[in-house]
């Protein structure tokens, strides 16, 4: 699915750099020792700026849930519908959530439960963003 | 006069408060609302400027106040239901100068502000308090009640109006660029309508209590029935078609499990109230309403959208809160009118207030008895946004004109209207109003 394209801005460009380098970092707060996704400036927990870092994650989840978009506000995915979107929860805190088009997975037959693995692929603009794909 | 922000002092949002300071001491009696338009259609006369200008004068006539009489003003600002005026796109100037315009061209067609309803309201010459409650008539109705019971305005307006562009919902802007910058792409790469989260939280419920979609059909039915007894609504006005069983479990879907009549229309309209305190209130024209209490959910996910989890916490804290400082338990509800624009979260409202007994995971099989405004268990007596459309208020109007005695062929029969509960939007995330007959 072509996505648009991700322009980094001050916040998240670790997060998508990181992203073109394969691996999958998410936000963690060493006061609160607490991860968070989205980013933030600020621990939504303690409101600390100084104390968050990127982490890197195993790249490995669950499907925690799902539904299929059937009329897409965005341009670009509305020749793609429906296509699903999952979300998954990772390994490390099964409090974080990302967001899935689970490619490979017909529309609709998204087995909840399943063990699924990041992949990272590319946007209309080349940034590579984090994707996840069932595995076993 | 610069319009203040509320401070967070003015909301409930924890347990452990009591009984609310002002529980009594706050009553709407009047009521206006401007005609609807599914669209703005480019006249002055129909721009959300003049039809806020409409609503909150009748709201002056209905409660029989002079409009000296009036020394507050609480509105919000943002006007937009998801549609914006096109970057670069000719301001239309005929529009602007059919007014007395503020240093915004857009001021009174894409966004409303304080200054501009006083320029062009000179009939209120004795505002001394105005204050923005932003987002919906819900935020502004509990801003206007603690101003009232704290003696900031004795007399005061309560505005939220909503305009409405050619186009499709939220599909301008962001959405139809090649590009997205970094931190709105994380939540919206993947392209989710509105209604996506609320369709997330909704499937788990399912699977959880072993639910089903086709579940929600009485109670979308219910709404549009509601809703079509409602003059001042849409689809009474536009569409006044009834919805069938067969209509909802027929309908397109927009994000699977939520179709198209689980998500509300955009539309045009303005509504207005008239707070005071009770003394005020004997002189005036209209009965009137008392609220007990208001709280607010100031919650938010630990992540991308709110879990199940999440949803029942909060929804069930805020029942705790607004019985709480309103001193009355889920028994005194003569009917309900918590917000459904998603459709697929009024269950969880429903479920955390306790209304009728309800418990976790039998909303569904509640909605499968008898929920009309006839029987003994109303609800959504108004219908909500998807009885008239999207506005955000129709379920407030509805528990005033319904204590009033004065909501028409909506009146519930099957209930003495005596003390009832509203509010929104979302269960994390809304602010919500207990409303009474009576002040104690």
């Amino acid at each position: 699915m072509a996505k648009q394209g991700v322009v980094p801005d001050a916040l998240t460009q670790p997060f998508w750099d990181a992203a073109n380098e394969g691996r999958l970092v998410i936000q963690h707060c060493h006061a609160c020792n607490r991860l968070q996704y989205p980013p933030s400036p600020t621990c939504q927990q303690c409101g600390s700026k100084d104390h968050l870092a990127w982490q890197e994650m195993s790249g490995r989840g669950t499907i925690y849930n799902y539904g299929v978009v059937y009329d897409c506000p965005v341009r670009l995915l509305q020749q793609d519908q429906p296509f699903n979107v999952a979300v998954i929860m990772l390994d490390e805190d099964p409090g974080i959530q990302m967001y899935s088009h689970l490619p490979g997975t017909p529309v609709d037959m998204v087995p909840v439960g399943a063990r699924v693995e990041v992949i990272f692929e590319a946007t209309a603009n080349g940034q590579k963003v984090p994707e996840w794909r069932v595995v076993g | 006069m610069t319009p203040q922000h509320p401070p967070a002092s003015m909301y409930r949002t924890t347990e452990g408060l009591g009984l609310w300071e002002h529980r009594g001491k706050v009553a709407a009696v009047g009521v206006g609302h401007s005609p609807t338009a599914r669209r703005w259609d480019g006249t002055p006369e129909t721009c959300v400027g003049a039809w806020s200008i409409l609503a909150l004068r009748r709201a002056i006539a209905d409660a029989g106040v002079s409009p000296d009489q009036i020394d507050g003003l609480v509105l919000d600002p943002v006007t937009t239901t998801g549609a914006y005026w096109v970057e670069g796109a000719p301001v239309p100037m005929d529009v602007v100068n059919a007014f007395h315009p503020t240093s915004d061209p857009l001021d009174g067609i894409a966004k409303l502000s304080a200054e501009w309803i006083l320029q062009n309201m000179p009939e209120l010459t004795n505002i001394q308090f105005v204050m923005y409650g932003p987002r919906c008539m819900s935020h502004a109705i509990v801003v206007a009640a603690q101003a009232v019971g704290a003696g900031h305005t004795h007399t005061c307006l309560v505005l939220k109006s909503w305009h409405n562009f050619e186009g499709r919902y939220y599909q301008g802007g962001a959405n139809a660029q090649d590009t997205i910058d970094g931190t709105s792409a994380i939540s919206r790469l993947w392209g989710t309508p509105a209604s996506y989260g609320t369709a997330l939280q909704f499937a788990e419920y399912c699977r959880k209590y072993g639910k089903t979609h086709d579940m929600m059909a009485p109670f979308i039915t219910n709404s549009r029935h509601n809703g079509l007894l409602f003059p001042e609504g849409y689809w009474a006005q536009h569409r006044p078609e009834h919805l069938t069983t067969e209509d909802y479990l027929a309908a397109r879907w927009i994000a699977k499990p939520a179709n198209l009549f689980d998500n509300d229309i955009p539309i045009m309209v303005s509504a207005a109230y008239l707070f005071t305190t009770p003394e005020r209130a004997k002189d005036m024209q209209q009965k009137p309403v008392y609220i007990l209490n208001h709280a607010s959910s100031r919650a938010a996910p630990r992540s991308l959208t709110p879990t199940l989890e999440e949803v029942e916490a909060e929804t069930a804290k805020t029942g705790r809160k607004l019985y709480e400082g309103a001193g009355i338990t889920a028994a005194a509800l003569s009917f309900e009118n918590m917000y459904d624009g998603f459709t697929l979260f009024h269950q969880f409202h429903l479920e955390g207030l306790g209304y009728r007994g309800i418990k976790r995971g039998e909303a569904l099989d509640f909605y499968q008895t008898d929920i009309s405004i006839a029987g003994p268990n109303p609800v959504s007596s108004s219908g909500g946004n998807i009885g008239s459309g999207r506005s955000r208020f129709w379920m407030h109007t509805d528990c005033i004109q319904q204590l009033q005695g004065r909501a028409g062929a909506r009146q519930v029969t099957g209930v003495t209207p005596e003390i009832a509960v509203s509010g929104g939007p979302m269960p994390l995330g809304g602010n919500f109003t207990v409303w009474s007959a009576t002040p104690d």
